[in-house]
């Protein structure tokens, strides 16, 4: 079991410029979405109501995934299952054989992030580009998400310069409008030749067998209607019963990641393109991932981190998330949801640091618009992380010393006697900076790198005798 | 005489006794005859935020018997008021049946309960008021420290920009990951130093140890100070 990346959080913490460039993006987002919330009055109201319908999809997920099946069926789309990111890149790589294609273009999706889709397409000769401007930033950059929503946020325009003028031999450039320009012009050559598009998916609805995909470049509508295949690849969690429910979770999506009230392309893929269209893809095939989905379903507790909508206001809310950044977080998913997803998907055994990386001040919690409860998983998931580790015969020193804390709370004598043992030996502000090293160990040293001591005196209920005698007096 | 018991908590009780005379204080001279069970420690919070449940449940239900008798509890932590009230009952389930309507956090209490606002206090400093994370959004404490604050003679009240971003203790998270802890705190302590105020005000003591260690540190100075030492000042 490895312990925190205390020496990755070091680096990201002295770096002046990154520090900067997480704390400004994550607030301006979270402006944002205070901003647009000012305009919703009902906001509480629809999360509610997106915690209740996820609530009523992910406990009937069975009926909705065959209903959506049959639906989507019915407008001629083809429904892949895949139990595993294998299962799922294996598809996409024997459709690309069987049609003969070798370059894809990719709109921006953190389901196939999570399966590494590119790598295991690249291992097999493939191209896979992708085309949302921060995630072709950090494909050139051969890094992962930094955030959710916002991949190369950790990027300033000057690295962004440095490696667009390494990776694609153009003059340096570090006005980001001519930045985009650059982007765009490699990437419209690649829209036009490539064979298969791959999508991810914001919502599977199941009354009407559609995919609604949220965006604002463009290069969804792009990646969905140019090549003559997509593929579209969603985790089962995105189902949601009825498109009535758009109304619900379209009005929650934008402001809380963003804060647009809508975003400016909703793209709906229901089918391929019929006799009498334009444009549209001639084969549309929707891929239903597993990846462990149906494990976390069997927790009735946890399953609710099932309801995601992957807007990331938990990450630019969190103080925790703002410190240390996206990289330092184990998996694809960071920030407070990616806390209680990566246990979960992976296991408590791996990274069991990582709950615990939390201050608990609950503004995860406060902002997620389909209310789940982070901070409460969070302590689940700490108290199963321990269990884990009992099991195991690891954690024995800090188990016993709260074992010997809870009997001291339970005996006030003892409590008492403890308390004054301790401020018989800690005497004052800054005695401990200059005590021997000896003595400086454990938790002390850790509070003490950051922070000086109050002064220890008498105890409250030591005055609470004086005071009362001087009173009888 | 009314009365009311206050349960000071383990850290007032060992690290900041005067945030419990200073309740106390204003209690009494509201009227209250105050009760202090001598048998109180700890809550159990920093087992149960910990991870530890069975060690929590038995602080929990030691803290049960020495409050079984008493009416209403006044709290000067809203962290600690939202663990009794709150996660008891994921821990003990009925066991702690009525628990969360007898506790109160102190500045909860005055304004809900005692019904007052100017409890005749004056303080001339300037000062930025904390939002403790536990106080602020599990117990909903927003408005209610701030009028008691902006009744208080001779004191002015800056909000900070920051006001409502944690301070960075988290209980074990401080010594857990000392450096994102830290970082948090010294966020916070720059916000505060931007308002201009003389001292912060918390209702947390664990809060105000936190940025009271790390405005140390960073040689700022700044006082902190709970809001019943704030109420008790004349």
């Amino acid at each position: 079991m490895a312990g925190p990346p205390h020496e990755k959080f070091h680096e990201t913490l002295i770096d002046p410029s990154l520090q900067t460039a997480i704390y400004t993006a994550t607030a301006r987002l979270a402006d944002h979405r205070r901003t647009a919330l000012e305009t919703l009055p009902e906001f509480e109201e629809l999360r509610t109501q997106a915690n209740l319908i996820k609530r009523h999809t992910i406990e009937n997920l069975g009926f909705y995934l065959e209903q959506f099946e049959a639906n989507a069926q019915a407008h001629g789309a083809q429904v892949v299952w895949a139990r595993d990111a294998a299962e799922a890149a294996g598809f996409v790589w024997e459709l690309a054989k069987r049609k003969n294609a070798r370059l894809i273009v990719k709109s921006k999706s953190m389901t196939t992030e999570e399966i590494g889709l590119n790598e295991r397409l690249a291992r097999h000769g493939l191209e896979p580009v992708e085309t949302d401007l921060g995630e072709f930033i950090i494909q050139l950059a051969g890094e992962r998400p930094y955030h959710i929503v916002a991949p190369a946020l950790h990027k300033t325009r000057f690295e962004v310069a440095d490696l667009f003028t390494e990776k694609l031999g153009v003059p340096r450039e570090v006005e980001i409008e001519k930045q985009t320009r650059i982007a765009r012009a490699v990437l419209r050559e690649k829209f036009l030749a490539a064979g298969i598009g791959i999508s991810g998916a914001n919502f599977l609805i199941a009354d009407s067998g559609a995919v609604t995909i949220v965006e604002n470049e463009g290069n969804i509508r792009l990646t969905t209607t140019l090549p003559k295949i997509h593929v579209a690849i969603a985790g089962i969690e995105k189902m949601i019963p009825r498109a009535q429910d758009l109304a619900v979770f379209l009005k929650l999506l934008g402001r809380s990641g963003t804060g647009q009230a809508l975003t400016v392309y909703t793209s709906f893929l229901a089918g391929p393109r019929r006799a009498a269209e334009i444009d549209g893809p001639d084969e549309l095939y929707i891929v239903l991932l597993d990846n462990g989905r149906t494990r976390l379903l069997a927790d009735r507790q946890k399953r609710q981190s099932l309801y995601c909508i992957r807007c990331g206001a938990c990450l630019n809310h969190c103080p925790v998330y703002r410190k240390i950044g996206g990289h330092n977080y184990p998996w694809v998913y960071s920030g407070p949801i990616g806390a209680i997803l990566t246990p979960q998907y992976m296991g408590v055994e791996h990274d069991p640091w990582l709950p615990f990386a939390s201050s608990l001040c609950g503004a995860c919690g406060e902002v997620c618009p389909v209310k789940i409860e982070i901070p409460k998983l969070l302590l689940d998931l700490r108290a199963e992380i321990h269990a884990a580790e009992a099991r195991r015969g690891r954690g024995r020193l800090e188990r016993l010393g709260f074992r010997v804390w809870a009997w001291v709370m339970r005996h006030p004598r003892i409590y008492e006697l403890a308390g004054l043992m301790a401020s018989a030996v800690l005497p004052g502000d800054h005695w401990f900076r200059r005590a021997p090293a000896l003595l400086n160990y454990g938790p002390l040293r850790a509070w003490l790198s950051q922070r000086d001591l109050p002064p220890v005196g008498k105890s409250f209920r030591q005055l609470w005798r004086e005071r009362r005698k001087a009173g009888e007096k | 005489m009314r009365r009311v018991s206050i349960f000071v908590t383990c850290i007032v009780d060992q690290l900041f006794p005067q945030v419990g005379l200073a309740m106390a204080t204003v209690l009494e001279r509201l009227g209250y005859e105050v009760d202090f069970p001598e048998d109180q420690t700890c809550c159990g919070q920093p087992a149960f935020n910990t991870g530890y449940r069975d060690e929590a449940r038995s602080v929990a239900r030691h803290f049960l018997r020495v409050f079984r008798d008493a009416e209403q509890i006044v709290v000067p932590s809203g962290s600690c008021t939202s663990m009794i009230a709150h996660h008891y009952r994921e821990l003990l389930g009925d066991e702690c049946e009525g628990i969360e309507g007898r506790v109160w956090e102190f500045s909860k209490f005055l304004i809900e309960v005692a019904g007052v606002e100017d409890v005749g206090a004056r303080l001339d400093k300037v000062v930025a008021f904390h939002d403790s994370c536990h106080g602020l959004r599990e117990l909903g404490i927003k408005e209610g420290p701030r009028r008691l604050l902006s009744r208080v003679r001779g004191l002015t009240l800056r909000e900070m920009d920051a006001a409502e971003e944690c301070c960075g203790f988290g209980g074990t998270f401080s010594v857990k990951f000392p450096e994102v802890s830290g970082g948090m705190a010294r966020t916070k302590i720059d916000s505060i130093v931007r308002s201009g105020a003389e001292a912060v005000v918390g209702i947390d003591a664990s809060c105000l140890m936190q940025i009271r260690g790390a405005l140390s540190r960073a040689q700022a100075p700044i006082e902190t100070l709970h809001l019943a030492e704030v109420l008790a000042h004349r």
